[in-house]
């Protein structure tokens, strides 16, 4: 038994820093948080230059020889500065799906071109009436010769403004079993039929609801076989957890919260941390922060075992979601009044980033798993109780 | 990092937890209230080795570290077995860390002589509410910067002064003024010397606490499978299931935390003292919460005293309390994890 946390990415730290110097422009954190698109292009075109992308990957499908550590350091660098990928990481689970199910002639189209960075794909999962239950997708796929004929909508489709393509779960079956008429198409963003349109959050991401009329697909952009669409998505959610480097910086709320504390001072003079109304809940905040971060590392270290994955991801993002939407409530109302004050407020605490982080929170019980979802998933496949859910 | 226990921890999980569940049935459990000591048991530990497994080799004892005292105080904690091995093991890595006096710390190796320490520095003639206080034959106090070791009156035969309560635990006051009285250690020394050793219990005791949290989730488990309500296996609400998935998640954390604490004491990295606070904290609210559902679950039933799950709910909330209420414990934190000035 071992905790010790050596740094795997240490001698390749130097390295991405430098390239970060010289490459990354930090007006494009800015941007992102402006514009709200979490996928810089900019970015990902000298990202696709350096070989940095195709690290990692088998040089039949366009892999190169650029060393897969210096590239997670890079993305690690990247994230600490504040940007996201999130069209990448979407990508990444796409391709690694495609890799699995997909033809040689599929493989060799759409994994090289990715790597060079001129294919970016979105998830297009969800729909107006279906998230958690994923499978109850209405978007339809109709043969029609050597095409498909897609027509429906999907909701929050994340990075579509800047995709090429968005995979999409559609219907092929109508007639079959919920599960057993699904298939998943790679769908072209500037085919003829396709609309984009901004749904804004609360967080400032603008992500989107995608339209399909009409929208005409050749057979190779189906993945995997027709009607098998449900294990073909679960091929995909096993992926989801490997894209963990993006957002393998870490959040750090108590250190901060008493690093603010300890400066700021209290009418009659004494520092807040000296306050054990304050004291005690910055403590709390930090024993929960080592367990979500240990509950990390058991699900890096059994994933990194590669044995048959246990309840630890879903224990894990659902303790590290609902701890950390705590942990910033009870940010701001340590920080009292000043904790309204938003990044662009003159002399906001920590340059506003609780107030940041405190809106950014609330997704994380939502997407990519909601809570109530990964407690069934714990509750049935860990302790061994009945499915609560209806079967259909 | 490697989170896998060694093959010899995993041979004494197994060995541990066969001991504990053979020796300390829940039937041995009840029959040792109120007084939570059971003299058949203690002397089977003792012959086990357990109480000095984490003592060097050349000192009499065992010879391996903190992760496998805390393995045993999982399992202690999971049988509830009523025994001070906890105490017994803190006071004896004390005595045996103390320079000088070297007899109390041999005979407490070799299970002569059953030792505890009081949590809480002494300023009059009384150290209250001492954990096994009514077993032991010796205590360990720190009064102002004296560290002193404390013989009689006491003693496994005497269960002298033993007061009633919530845990079922051998608590008891010690008076200074009527025992034998040996200075151990003076000064910073002193006050460095207890402090560890609080720290020590803290650590084991957050491994008991996840053992009892481990059982008492179990027990509610079974319970909801068996026990049916509008035609149901009451197992099928939504509510149950969720709120026994939020605490057996708590338990994997309590888990990973308290053998953390563990390995850094072993690894002696300067955080092992705030990890094992820390645990126990993290252990205190998880087997409370997961005690206090799966009793809740029990419906009426769990408030009878048939059922073992009383049993649990009880221990979670006394153990760790008479370390003091925790939330003077979390205020503590923030200095000792971010100023350095406490380890
Ligand atoms: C910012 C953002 C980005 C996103 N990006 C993408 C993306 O790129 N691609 C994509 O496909 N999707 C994306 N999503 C959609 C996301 O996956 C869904 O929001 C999520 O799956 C939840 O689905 P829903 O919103 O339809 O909520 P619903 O499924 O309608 O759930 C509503 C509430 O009911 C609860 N609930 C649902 N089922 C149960 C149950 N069995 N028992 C108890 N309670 C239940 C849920 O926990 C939730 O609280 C994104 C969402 C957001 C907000």
């Amino acid at each position: 038994m071992d905790f010790w946390e050596s740094d795997d990415l240490a001698e390749h730290r130097e390295a991405a820093r430098a390239w970060v110097e010289a490459n990354v422009r930090p007006e494009w954190v800015d941007e992102q948080r402006r514009s709200g698109c979490h996928q810089t292009m900019e970015l990902h075109a000298l990202l696709a230059r350096d070989g940095i992308l195709a690290a990692g990957w088998p040089p039949q499908y366009g892999g190169g020889d650029v060393d897969p550590g210096f590239a997670a350091a890079v993305f690690d660098e990247c994230a600490r500065l504040g940007l996201h990928f999130d069209g990448w990481a979407t990508t990444v689970m796409v391709l690694h799906t495609v890799q699995h199910v997909g033809t040689e002639a599929q493989k060799r189209q759409y994994i090289p071109a990715a790597l060079r960075g001129e294919l970016l794909i979105a998830l297009g999962y969800s729909e107006p009436d279906s998230g958690s239950d994923v499978a109850a997708a209405k978007t339809t796929a109709v043969r029609d010769g050597a095409e498909w004929v897609v027509n429906g909508q999907k909701m929050f489709t994340s990075t579509a403004q800047v995709c090429s393509h968005v995979f999409v779960l559609a219907r092929t079956a109508p007639d079959a079993p919920k599960h057993k008429g699904l298939s998943l198409f790679l769908v072209p963003t500037d085919a003829p039929g396709f609309e984009v349109q901004p749904i804004h959050t609360l967080g400032g991401q603008v992500t989107n609801a995608t339209f399909y009329t009409g929208v005409r697909v050749p057979d190779t952009a189906l993945i995997g076989e027709a009607d098998q669409g449900w294990s073909v998505m679960r091929v995909a959610l096993v992926y989801e957890r490997g894209v963990s480097s993006p957002t393998s910086v870490e959040r750090t709320v108590a250190d901060d919260l008493a690093a603010w504390a300890r400066e700021a001072r209290r009418p009659d003079g004494t520092a807040v941390l000296d306050d054990p109304l304050v004291a005690e809940r910055i403590g709390r905040i930090a024993v929960e922060e080592e367990v979500s971060r240990l509950l990390g590392r058991w699900m890096n270290w059994n994933a990194a075992k590669g044995g048959v994955p246990g309840p630890e991801g879903s224990m894990r993002k659902l303790f590290w979601s609902e701890a950390g939407q705590r942990h910033f409530s009870e940010a701001l109302d340590i920080l009292g009044a000043e904790g309204l004050l938003a990044p662009e407020a003159p002399g906001a605490p920590a340059g506003g980033m609780f107030e940041h982080d405190f809106r950014n929170a609330v997704v994380t019980t939502i997407y990519g798993g909601a809570s109530e979802v990964l407690r069934d998933i714990i509750a049935e496949r860990h302790l061994g109780l009945p499915r609560s859910r209806p079967s259909l | 990092m490697n989170l896998d226990f060694t093959d010899d921890q995993e041979a004494l999980r197994g060995a541990v937890r066969e001991f504990f569940d053979k020796e300390s049935p829940p039937e041995v459990v009840r029959a040792a209230e109120p007084l939570g000591f059971d003299a058949a048991l203690w002397r089977k530990v003792v012959e086990l080795g357990l109480p000095a497994i984490a003592v060097p080799e050349d000192r009499g004892g065992g010879g391996a570290g903190f992760v496998e005292l805390a393995i045993a105080a999982e399992f202690l904690g999971r049988s509830l077995a009523p025994v001070p091995l906890i105490e017994a093991a803190v006071a004896t890595t004390l005595l045996t860390s103390v320079p000088g006096e070297a007899t109390p710390a041999a005979d407490a190796v070799a299970g002569e002589l059953l030792a505890t320490v009081a949590l809480h520095p002494v300023t009059g003639d009384v150290a209250r509410l001492v954990p096994a206080g009514a077993v032991a034959d010796l205590v360990v106090v720190l009064r102002g910067e004296e560290l002193l070791a404390v013989r009689g009156p006491g003693g496994p035969a005497g269960a002298a002064g033993a007061v009633p309560n919530l845990g079922a635990m051998p608590v008891a006051d010690r008076r200074l003024d009527t025992g034998e009285v040996t200075v151990l250690a003076k000064g910073a020394q002193a006050v460095a010397a207890h402090r560890r050793a609080v720290r020590h219990w803290e650590l084991l005791t957050g491994a008991a606490l996840l053992g009892i949290a481990s059982r008492a989730l179990e027990l509610g488990i079974d319970y909801v499978l068996d026990r049916r309500a509008f035609g149901v296996p009451i197992a099928g609400f939504q509510t149950v299931q969720h709120r026994l998935a939020d605490n057996s998640t708590a338990i994997e954390g309590t888990r990973l935390l308290a053998y953390k604490a563990a390995w850094a004491h072993d690894a002696g990295l300067p955080s092992a003292g705030t990890l094992a606070t820390m645990s126990l904290l993290f252990a205190s609210e998880t087997a409370f919460k997961t005690a206090s559902d799966s009793l809740h679950f029990h419906g009426g039933y769990g408030y009878t005293l048939e059922y073992d799950v009383q049993l649990y709910f009880r221990r979670a909330k006394a153990w760790p309390l008479v370390a003091g209420d925790r939330r003077v414990a979390y205020a503590r934190l923030p200095h000792r994890l971010f100023d350095a000035t406490e380890a």
